[in-house]
């Protein structure tokens, strides 16, 4: 069981979130409990795991309200949970007894309270501090406080055996898994990993110090290699006094190692443990582990290679189960008058036949609602303005110029070189008209660059806007400050880089994300800062505009990404679960999914309304630096350090391809107008175009595979592989597809 | 790899020496060896720490490369404040210092003369970020311009020509995707698994339209006449980096062109012919294995041709010599491998031509050119023990009848020649009497003019001795301080403790007293400061090439300087001094600088006029010695 041993509570406020991460990731439930008001602590779920620990939370935040001396805020939460005075006074240690592992123990009771504290997260004041990120406990500067905090979530390690007998037990159980049946074998490596790790840092725990190293030493080297990392960070850890304060180290023992083995073998296990007498290393399974049970074949080596990796497990396989709406909303209906003209002009040139077809299937396509497509309404979008369909209408013109991609018919790339850039640039966006470039510097300025022969224009000051009379027909034209056009503006604010850049989708804004910690948002009419969100505290590494506008996506350092409103300063919803860094953020098509992806290798989709996270990709064996959605939506492409671009099916939550090519970290991902072509852009100076199409078209998908997640991943990276460009010097740091298609890519040359 | 690297990563620790130094360095003696112990490891762990923390900087800012701003972030992270003053954009000049039986890696701190600051014009106002686009692909297909990276890098033109047998390789992918677009890459990974029965793979020698006018303008320009159209040309082929397609080509131009002129006698052509072969060779991108059958017979037709010009009593085709054997050994030195025995080879037919008695003076120049620029070694095996039957004939010529004048030329030309390489060759390799007799009884006629040489060529070596590890130091004022890298005295005003940062000997170059004070002169002079240590080294290779053009001054100013050499090199002089030398204006030092690399690309007539008036203006340059 997770982390509640005794009435330590001030740790549970600040392990608040990471409690529930270990639920997130099961409980999709209870989307009917979190109204859509609520924030991310609607994620809470009635998970086999997960009342008792409410209850426990809940106790947490009343004591961390009581001792903040905010006694009407205790007042209310308890009315409204219905808890007696003394419920919190009194330290509970049944739960660490009740639970072992999987049984399923859903109370109303906790399923009550829980809907309860998230509304209570909203009505109190206190919902900032409780919700604030778990990072604190890791900063020193809070020392004193948080020491005994750590102390709960180790004292789990306090209980131990003989140290000298660790390598033996260790040894005990790699012996009988080399010797079982060769389709078992794979599925129970799996376990080596996390018990080695939960075995070291209890010999750690215990001030064990030189055992803990030959432990070390011994088993280190038989783990998968793409543990690498974090086995690294872990062999620098050798006392008990560097446990604390590690979010390493807590991560490990907060949130339980997931792992998918097939019942065969896990009775295997089971047996082969109770008949040693081997409490040791059950205990830790017990307490530690969370063994996802399914019937049918075990896995072969290759699937759960491709499947593991990340830092906490798999995926849990009921947590890819609730439904997405993957599908995409239904297109305005505008009237097109400049039609005709157009018509007119396509006749001219001797090419009508092409274009009506085209016209036709579009017309259509926006008028059938797709079954998969989420409710119109089922979060309120902004209202189209005049020039959001002027805009639309553009569009459309230019995507009957598109051009048709295909493995025969490979885009144009051009690519936009930062020259002098001396290394400083961390970020870079096109808008969707491919008419500007903004650039995000490491001196923390942001440049916007327009790139078309119309210049970037100021809107001239009051005094002169009063002059203007309002009514004749170009005053849009004439508010503009002649005397300010350049092609390029400079943007001060920030106080450190910018590691996040992205235009509104009506080009009037600008936000960027530094590691000052704020997003700020700009104004491209007057090009000033507008709004600083603040919330972050700890530097911010992506943000993403919706695709509808007014919304937007920023993750950060902090682990949480929040979801916020232009016209908010304080986010509306606060999506927490990784247990690292948030290292890229993107919104679904359809505005009502936001992905995110993690410096602890996973990626998670979270659904805006609920503020559920719907799906935990897991797979990548390092950092996640880019995502990109398919344009139907339906699939997902995310690349990491490792240098893999891995295609996911978002529907079924499942991995259905594998591209392997890069040598470096991949920072750009962009799938072409029509989802054909998959481009992808890296550290290695190169961009690759792959056949998504081939690629989406190999997958057999059959129920039992899309029941169960087990894939078996074709082989086929090089005949994917359409054409790989290399650039003299430039890493390449964004790719972006023009409405016609046409490829453009940017990085800072790097001489 | 990664598996063995684990174990090790798991035990790196500061050293408990560390501990102790630092310890010493803020004031606490005497820490005790266990506190030192549990420190140091308390130290290792939060340093891994933050350079973990730094990496997720690094990764962000979308670098390789960790910069000391990310680890002020990371500080930053965990509430610590940053080091200021830690201001370095990518590298950290990490000097390594061993002696004693400790090995130290430092920063190197230079202490700065505000004056020289505030007197120094200010640099030049770095450019601001600009964003230039480029087509990376077309349809596909990428294009072959400047901005993008050549076609095919030398390490495939080099598996090309040496494996051709290896069935289908990249090249040959290349090429068919250069050219057919690579869309049809899923038809041509079929076409591929045909590919492999075939034992030689066709190479295809098309040219674009584009290149056809190219190899046109670049052929036309390289022998035209106009001057600045050659060196534009010359220059494009020695950088361009999409020429491979047109190499073999260049390379049947420039067989050709000599093979004609030759007979023609037309020096300036072969000029510039053996020009364009020094472009090609300075070309990086170009992989030139291949064209060697065409390009060496071509050069060794320039060196050793019995008549290169019309006129060859007037004519300088000796430069042209010269320069072709320069390329010669250039070649030699590059291609030459177990395989090819170019160098061999060469040698071989060289050797065989000169010990030939009828050979004429012009080829005989040519051999002995071609030999003398092969290295010291070649010389002192094939060229020293001939010294005497070749001093015999000189001395038949020029003491006997006149024969003809071109002789004459010739027989002058070779002892020229003769003198200058082996003067330095057994300036190295013979002890230090120079008696003019043995060296008349060992070499014969050319013995006394040895002689003279070898002691000129001594002088000049000491004084290049002296020049190596010299740090120079331009210095506009009158008044220069020389505190760079000191050893312990000079650096203990700090906070830095001398007992760690203890310099061995041999790395001490400066003086360990501040600056000694030059005479004061004209503001606008340039000082180069030079200290020396002598005998530590006996290079020969001082001038090494860099880009700044200080260096090479110096370099220029000192070989010229051979009277004042002597008076430095003479006695044993204490360990360190300075030279300093003020040099004459600018303009002057322009015309020198281009002397000095063997392999600059100026034109052999030209070099010859440029060692004039280098000599000329030796003078100039004036010298001082403090001590």
């Amino acid at each position: 069981m997770a982390a509640v041993q005794d009435g330590q509570l001030n740790m549970e406020v600040e392990k608040d979130i990471k409690t529930e991460i270990t639920n997130d990731g099961s409980g999709n439930i209870n989307a009917n409990s979190s109204s859509p008001g609520s924030t991310s602590s609607g994620g809470k779920s009635k998970s086999p795991a997960g009342s008792g620990e409410d209850q426990q939370t809940l106790l947490a935040v009343l004591q961390f309200l009581k001792r903040n001396k905010l006694t009407e805020s205790v007042d209310i939460l308890r009315r409204e949970a219905g808890l007696s005075a003394d419920a919190d006074d009194s330290p509970v240690s049944d739960s660490a007894g009740a639970g072992s592992g999987g049984v399923p123990n859903v109370s109303a009771d906790g399923g009550d309270a829980n809907s309860l504290l998230s509304r209570v997260s909203i009505a109190t004041p206190v919902a900032p501090p409780a919700t604030a990120p778990p990072k604190a406990t890791g900063s020193m500067a809070s020392g004193g406080e948080d020491q005994p905090d750590v102390n709960v979530v180790l004292s789990a390690y306090s209980q131990q055996g003989d140290p000298v007998l660790y390598p033996l037990y260790y040894n005990g159980l790699k012996k009988f898994i080399e010797s079982v049946l060769d389709c078992h074998r794979a599925e129970l490596s799996q376990v080596f990993y996390p018990l080695f790790v939960h075995m070291y840092l209890e010999l750690v725990y215990n001030n064990h110090e030189n055992e803990a190293k030959q432990f070390f030493e011994k088993f280190s080297g038989d783990q998968e290699c793409y543990y690498e990392e974090d086995l690294r960070i872990l062999s620098s850890m050798s006392k008990k006094e560097h446990m604390k304060g590690n979010e390493t180290m807590l991560d490990f023992r907060t949130s339980k190692f997931v792992l998918r083995i097939s019942r065969d073998s896990y009775q295997l296990l089971k047996r082969h443990l109770q008949e040693r007498q081997n409490n040791q290393i059950w205990n830790i399974i017990q307490e530690h582990l969370y063994i996802d049970i399914f019937d049918g074949m075990p896995r072969s080596k290759s699937q759960i290679d491709a499947m593991s990796g990340s830092l906490a497990g798999e995926g849990k396989r009921d947590a890819n189960k609730a439904k997405v709406f993957y599908g995409l909303l239904k297109e305005p209906e505008i009237e097109v008058p400049l039609d005709d003209e157009d018509e007119e002009a396509e006749n001219e040139e001797g090419k009508p036949k092409k274009k009506k077809p085209k016209k036709d299937s579009m017309g259509s396509k926006s008028k059938k609602q797709d079954p998969n497509a989420p409710q119109q309404t089922r979060i309120p979008l902004p209202e189209l303005k005049d020039s959001d369909k002027l805009d639309k209408i553009m569009n459309m013109k230019e995507a009957t110029k598109k051009i048709r991609l295909s493995p025969d018919n490979l885009p144009s790339i051009c690519f936009y070189s930062f020259l002098n850039a001396y290394q400083g640039l961390t970020a870079v966006d096109f808008t969707d008209d491919s008419s500007l470039i903004a650039g995000g510097f490491a001196d923390s300025t942001v440049r916007v660059w327009s790139v078309t022969p119309k210049k970037l224009r100021r809107v001239k000051s009051a005094a002169d806007l009063s002059n203007i009379d309002k009514e004749s027909d170009d005053v849009l034209e004439r508010i503009m400050d002649e005397k300010t056009a350049s092609e390029s503006k400079i943007l001060y604010g920030h106080s450190g880089p910018v590691y996040g850049i992205s235009f509104s989708p009506d080009r009037n804004y600008l936000l960027s994300s530094s590691e000052d910690g704020t997003v700020r948002l700009w104004s491209l009419q007057t090009f000033t800062c507008l709004v600083g969100y603040k919330g972050h505290n700890y530097p911010v590494w992506d943000t993403q505009f919706s695709p509808y506008g007014y919304y937007f996506i920023s993750g950060g350092h902090d682990r949480v990404a929040r979801l916020w409103a232009t016209d908010h300063y304080q986010p509306l919803r606060m999506f927490a679960g990784h247990l690292a860094d948030i290292t890229c953020t993107l919104f679904h098509p359809n505005s009502n999914y936001v992905a995110t992806g993690s410096a602890d290798r996973t990626i998670r989709l979270w659904d805006v309304l609920t503020g559920n996270c719907v799906r935990i990709l897991t797979g990548h064996k390092g950092p996640i630096h880019s995502l990109a959605f398919s344009p139907n939506g339906k699939f997902m492409a995310s690349g990491a350090t490792d240098g893999r671009v891995l295609l996911w099916d978002v529907g079924h939550g499942l991995m259905v391809g594998e591209l392997k090519g890069h040598s470096d970290t991949i920072y750009a991902l962009k799938f072409s107008r029509d989802g054909e072509i998959l481009a992808s852009g890296s550290m290695d100076n190169t961009v690759k175009l792959w056949d998504t199409l081939k690629a989406f078209d190999d997958v057999e998908l059959d129920d039992f595979t899309a029941a169960t997640g087990h894939i078996h991943l074709p082989e086929n990276s090089q005949e994917l592989l359409l054409g790989t460009y290399m650039t003299k010097s430039t890493p390449v740091i964004h790719l972006h597809f023009t409405r016609r298609n046409l490829l453009l890519a940017a990085g800072a040359y790097n001489p | 790899m990664a598996e063995e690297r684990r174990p090790k990563q798991c035990t790196v620790v500061l050293p408990t020496e560390s501990m102790k130094a630092m310890a010493e360095s803020i004031g606490v003696g005497q820490l005790q060896e266990e506190s030192c112990a549990a420190l140091s490891e308390e130290v290792s762990y939060r340093i891994k720490e933050i350079a973990q923390d730094a990496l997720k900087f690094m990764h962000h800012g979308k670098r390789c490369k960790l910069t000391t701003s990310d680890i002020d972030y990371a500080l930053k992270l965990k509430n610590v404040e940053p080091l200021y003053g830690f201001q370095s954009q990518e590298f950290i000049p990490f000097r390594f210092a061993s002696g004693g039986g400790r090995e130290l890696h430092f920063y190197e701190e230079k202490e700065v003369d505000l004056s020289d600051i505030i007197n120094t014009p200010l640099p030049r106002v770095p450019l601001d970020v600009s964003l230039k686009a480029h087509w990376l692909s077309i349809e596909g297909v990428q294009p072959a311009i400047p901005e993008n990276p050549p076609p095919a890098p030398k390490e495939q033109q080099k598996t090309e020509s040496t494996e051709p047998l290896k069935a289908v390789k990249p090249g040959q992918e290349e090429e068919g995707s250069t050219q057919k677009g690579q869309g049809a890459t899923s038809a041509e990974a079929k076409g591929k698994k045909d590919g492999l029965m075939r034992m030689k793979p066709r190479s295809t020698h098309e040219l674009s339209v584009e290149q056809q006018l190219y190899y046109k303008e670049i052929t036309e320009a390289c022998v035209g006449s106009c001057e600045a159209k050659r060196a534009e040309a010359l220059q494009s082929i020695a950088t361009d980096p999409g020429l491979y397609q047109m190499l073999p080509r260049f390379s049947t131009f420039i067989s050709e062109g000599v093979r004609v002129n030759v007979v023609q006698n037309n020096l300036a052509l072969l000029i510039y012919l053996m020009r364009m072969v020094k472009a090609l060779m300075d070309n990086p991108t170009l992989y030139l294995e291949k064209y060697l059958h065409e390009l060496i017979p071509a050069v060794v037709t320039c060196i050793v041709s019995k008549q290169l010009c019309l006129r060859p009593d007037v004519d300088n085709h000796w430069a042209l010599r010269d320069f072709a054997a320069r390329l010669m050994a250039q070649s030699c030195k590059t291609f030459s491998t177990t395989t090819n025995n170019i160098q061999s080879r060469i040698t071989k037919t060289f050797t065989k031509s000169w010990l030939d008695d009828k050979t004429q003076w012009t080829t005989r120049y040519g051999c002995i050119a071609g030999l003398s620029e092969l290295g010291p070694d070649v010389i002192k095996t094939l060229i020293l023990p001939r010294l005497t039957v070749e001093g015999a004939r000189i001395k038949a010529v020029s003491d006997g009848p006149v024969v003809s004048n071109i002789d004459k030329i010739g027989a002058d030309h070779v002892q020229n020649l003769l003198l200058k390489h082996c003067a330095s060759v057994i300036a190295k390799a013979c002890p230090l009497p120079d008696n003019v007799e043995q060296y008349r009884a060992d070499y014969g006629y050319l013995g006394p003019m040895l002689c003279s040489h070898v002691v000129k060529a001594r002088a000049q070596a000491a004084l290049q001795a002296q020049q190596v590890n010299r740090t120079t130091l331009t210095i506009t004022q009158p008044r220069p301080t020389l505190t760079v890298s000191q050893s312990g005295i000079g650096g203990s005003g700090g906070s830095r403790t001398p007992s760690i940062i203890k310099v061995p000997s041999s790395l001490t170059l400066m003086s360990t007293r501040p600056g000694t004070p030059t005479q004061p002169s004209p503001p606008a002079t340039k000082y180069i400061v030079m200290a020396t240590s002598s005998g530590s080294s006996s290079t020969q290779q001082v001038i090494t090439r860099t880009s700044s053009s200080v260096t090479s001054t110096v370099a220029s100013a000192t070989s010229t300087l051979q009277p004042l050499v002597k008076l430095e090199s003479g006695g044993s002089r204490p360990l360190q001094k300075y030279i300093v030398v003020s040099l004459p204006s600018s303009s002057s030092l322009e015309s020198k600088s281009g002397v000095l690399p063997p392999s600059s690309s100026t034109s052999p007539i030209l070099l010859e006029a440029r060692i004039k008036v280098d000599c000329s203006d030796s003078p100039g340059a004036s010298t001082q010695s403090p001590h």
